[in-house]
């Protein structure tokens, strides 16, 4: 008790704890669209060739979230049109774009002059470095999701569940669908400093697993998605500070053993 | 009268294979159209083409006064539909309205409304189940309310007896007899034997379009209208077996 009080005296420890908690709500609201929705592979493929963006973005010297941002957008939008215009399968779509994005990355950085950033902070996170600019882009993301849910809560879920129904009522699906894609691209980027790229997929998908468990109504699913992942983000970054292992899969596997108990929680009762 | 859809001369290609070729149907208030034909005959784009969904390649569909707001009720295929998606019955009720610009616009109207349905199709206790928790017969039953809750002067339902059992379908089609007195009524069927007791009409997708002004209809004549589906009785409970299908 006395270290863990010790340990909330520290700037870097606050810091992450504030970043756990807005990753929680950001990956709680947007994980549930997402897995609801079956598209956990659409956003693999937006997750993984943003790191094309960040390779790009050293090679310029520019802000490598920029570019992760602007790659993740264009991604998501690209496997769209390969689907739609271009006659490629959904899940070869995905693929191009997941192996193109992160071969783009792996190329920009080895041309990259001098100074070799510290890729693995980005493919796996750390949560302990977090700078005051990256809070505030989080922050700034939570409150457009919060906002854009709060107005659209029952026409995103409308569409997900049964888009041609949607579109026949005459919603303006496809506009929806773009506006979704970004905000998924958007909440993938920015929280990748907490888990990484190669990680983040579990932090949209795991806290709904969970949840999952004990409701089948979409807006339960996002507030228990959020609870658990704040739970599983703040106990795993405890155990990785105090276990001293790194705390993107320290947080991951927190979220997978919580999982796992409710599961057994659920069964036994 | 004027028709309230007025389709003329519609083709249709999915892929670049032509599935519908000039076809024309005109609906009119309080018809009661059952459509048959062979899978893959183009029933289900038609409707999807009623519904706005397909651009026709040639051809047009026009719409009576009546529909210039677009309330079309529709009840797709259920198979179509992700059981395990996570939303109740009351919110997919609800989601039949989520354009409307008449009266609905309240969300209280919207809720009175859909728990009116729901007594009227006698599943108030399944209001708040997750939709993957439903039989087959209760799963039409809340995409009827979904279809309804928007007040139709059309309705479009696309196999609403399947994966429902007899007592079921025959509910269903006396609903939908009631239902006929106040909006027209277009209902695809592979079951033409149970249908042609409730329809008025009868149209036969086979990439043409037939229509029979009559619900009497025999093998002959769906035959000579290149719909080859046969019908078969024994017993009370009418059937229908589909023949392979030959063009």
């Amino acid at each position: 008790m006395q270290e863990l009080i010790e340990l909330l005296s520290y700037d870097f420890f606050r810091k992450a704890l504030l970043a756990a908690v807005l990753a929680s709500i950001s990956c709680g609201i947007i994980g549930t669209y997402i897995v609801s929705r079956r598209i956990v592979f659409i956003s693999g493929g937006i997750t993984h060739s943003s790191f094309g963006g960040i390779g790009l973005a050293f090679f310029l010297g520019l802000n490598p979230l920029l570019g992760a941002v602007v790659f993740a957008i264009f991604s998501g939008l690209g496997i769209q049109y390969f689907v739609q215009k271009a006659d490629v399968r959904e899940d070869s779509s995905i693929a191009i774009w997941w192996s193109l994005g992160m071969a783009m990355g792996v190329i920009f950085i080895f041309l990259t002059p001098g100074y070799t950033p510290n890729l693995m902070s980005y493919l796996f996170g750390n949560i302990l470095t977090v700078t005051n600019t990256e809070l505030w882009m989080m922050l700034s993301l939570n409150v457009v999701v919060l906002l854009f849910f709060f107005f659209f809560y029952r026409i995103v879920l409308y569409i997900a569940f049964d888009e041609e129904f949607a579109k026949a009522s005459g919603v303006p699906v496809e506009l929806f669908n773009y506006l979704l894609i970004t905000l998924i691209a958007l909440t993938v980027v920015l929280n990748i400093r907490v888990v990484g790229i190669i990680l983040i997929l579990s932090m949209l998908t795991i806290p709904q697993a969970t949840a999952n468990i004990f409701t089948k109504d979409f807006k339960m699913l996002i507030v228990l998605s959020t609870v658990f992942a704040f739970i599983g983000t703040t106990s795993g970054l405890l155990i990785s500070y105090f276990a001293n292992i790194p705390s993107g899969a320290t947080i991951i596997f927190t979220l997978v053993i919580i999982f796992a108990g409710m599961r057994l929680i659920n069964y036994l009762r | 009268m004027k028709p309230i859809v007025d389709i003329q001369n519609v083709s249709l290609a999915y892929d670049k294979e032509l599935v519908l070729e000039k076809v024309n149907l005109q609906v009119f208030n309080r018809d009661f159209i059952g459509m048959v034909g062979p899978n893959g005959g183009g029933k289900t784009t038609l409707l999807k083409a009623i519904l706005g969904l397909l651009k026709p390649l040639e051809g047009s569909i026009k719409f009576g006064e009546e529909l210039q707001h677009k309330s079309i009720g529709y009840l797709p295929q259920v198979k179509h539909i992700d059981k395990k998606f996570p939303i109740t019955v009351f919110d997919v009720i609800r989601s039949g309205s989520m354009m409307k610009k008449q009266s609905l616009r309240k969300s209280g109207d919207e809720i009175r409304k859909a728990e009116v349905l729901l007594e009227e199709m006698g599943i108030t206790a399944i209001k708040d189940k997750a939709i993957g928790e439903l039989s087959g017969g209760q799963m039409q039953r809340v995409f009827l309310c979904r279809a309804l809750i928007s007040d139709p002067s059309l309705l479009i339902l696309d196999e609403p007896d399947t994966f429902v059992d007899n007592r079921f379908e025959g509910e269903l089609y006396e609903k939908l007899k009631q239902l006929n007195k106040q909006m027209a009524i277009i209902v695809v069927s592979h079951d033409i034997g149970t249908i042609s007791a409730y329809v008025k009409t009868i149209a036969c997708v086979n990439r043409h379009l037939h229509y029979h002004p009559s619900n009497k209809i025999s093998n002959e004549q769906l035959e000579a209208y290149n719909c080859p589906i046969q019908i078969i009785s024994h017993g009370k409970i009418p059937h229908t077996v589909l023949k392979s299908h030959t063009h």
